[in-house]
């Protein structure tokens, strides 16, 4: 039944961030310390299990099958509260100092990639989609 | 009738998200077909139509939720939310590959700390051009350059004044923008099309909302591998900034 998955779905968020908020209290720190991490571990080792079992069938699947597959939208209506208004009249100071974390960003991401692969294999790059997006 | 359809749109708040979003997927979408041949990805249009609408949102009502603060729409803030968001991200890692991750584990941790500081760094370099001297701005406009929530978050610990901390969150705000409008444009250049680049990518960024509109707008596939190391990244910050990073800034600028 789709319910299952949708079920076992919103188990694996609630039980993640639940560990999240846990660990931000033995820190000490105010913030969810990888909740949506912890909860996309759980649903990753969980469900291979569970999958294994028999116990999650093709049908209970489609119930997570359908939240991936909204997610595009959801990141749009995201994009629809972010506060651009707010951070674009924060002034010319602001938005440098948010450009140059960006920038600086994007320029170590070929830097850390190529650290810790001991040869440059082509499997290890390969894009997972041939077509570009 | 106006009255009437007001009641049903935000009666029916998370329908009426659906149906608007569901619209705007279909211009962008056709935008993406018609005026770029499908080379500008549809869900990069649909982000930045977003974010426009959002800035529409925000002059039209001087809010602090975009769109959302006009009564229509308020029903896109109930599936843009955080609790439909993690949902979804949380789903997206169904089909994620064990080994792939496993393979990035160890330069996700390092992106993760490389990418606070870097960020940290980089804030704190545009200040000081500003003519800031002091360690708490300082340290509290380098934080707003991590995320817009550990910058108020050290501003409090350290006691920033409130403008200072006004200008972290607007630091923060433009990086999560900005990642999500330039990830499709940069991609091809910094190799991000494969998992381990994404591991990578998402703990050098660590904007949870700007990783999860960038790798959406850039490869679905690649999202819960760059949002699993981004959902890390908001709690180093906040675990650093008030600490490490603080008394370095002491220690430098007295």
């Amino acid at each position: 039944m789709i319910i299952y998955g949708v079920a076992f779905l919103a188990f694996c968020t609630l039980a993640g961030i639940f560990i999240g908020e846990l660990l931000g209290k033995m820190i000490g720190v105010p913030a969810n310390v990888g909740g949506v991490g912890i909860a996309m571990m759980l649903l990753i080792f969980l469900g291979s299990y569970l999958h294994k079992r028999g116990i999650l069938d093709a049908t209970s699947e489609k119930g997570v099958a359908f939240w991936s597959a909204i997610y595009i939208p959801i990141v749009v209506a995201m994009a629809a509260q972010q506060n651009v208004y707010g951070a674009l009249s924060g002034g010319p100071m602001a938005i440098l100092a948010g450009t140059a974390a960006v920038v600086v960003a994007f320029a170590l991401v070929p830097v850390l990639s190529r650290i810790g692969q001991k040869k440059p294999e082509e499997s290890a790059t390969a894009p997972l989609t041939k077509a570009p997006r | 009738m106006y009255e009437s359809l007001m009641k049903v749109l935000s009666g029916y708040g998370l329908l009426s998200g659906f149906a608007i979003i569901g619209l705007t997927m279909w211009v962008s979408y056709w935008i993406s077909d018609t005026f770029t041949k499908g080379r500008l990805h549809g869900s990069a249009i649909a982000i930045l139509l977003g974010l426009l609408l959002s800035y529409i949102g925000g002059a039209f009502t001087g809010g602090t939720k975009g769109l959302v603060d006009i009564p229509l729409f308020a029903g896109v803030g109930l599936l843009g939310g955080a609790m439909l968001r993690d949902f979804a991200i949380v789903a997206t890692g169904f089909g994620v590959s064990v080994e792939e991750l496993k393979r990035a584990g160890f330069a996700g941790v390092l992106a993760l700390f490389v990418g606070v500081g870097a960020s940290f760094v980089a804030g704190v370099g545009v200040a000081m051009a500003f003519g800031y001297t002091d360690a708490v701005s300082l340290t509290t406009i380098g934080t707003g350059a991590v995320t817009y929530i550990v910058g108020p978050v050290t501003g409090a610990a350290i006691g920033a004044s409130s403008e200072v901390m006004a200008l972290s969150i607007a630091a923060g705000l433009v990086k999560a923008i900005l990642v999500m409008v330039a990830t499709p444009f940069i991609a091809p250049y910094i190799g991000l099309n494969n998992p381990r680049s994404a591991v990578i990518f998402g703990g050098l960024m660590g904007t949870s909302s700007g990783v999860a509109g960038g790798l959406a707008a850039t490869d679905p596939k690649l999202v819960p591998y760059g949002c699993l190391t981004a959902a890390f990244y908001t709690a180093l910050g906040c675990l650093l900034g008030p600490s490490l990073l603080y008394f370095l800034m002491r220690g430098l600028f007295g």
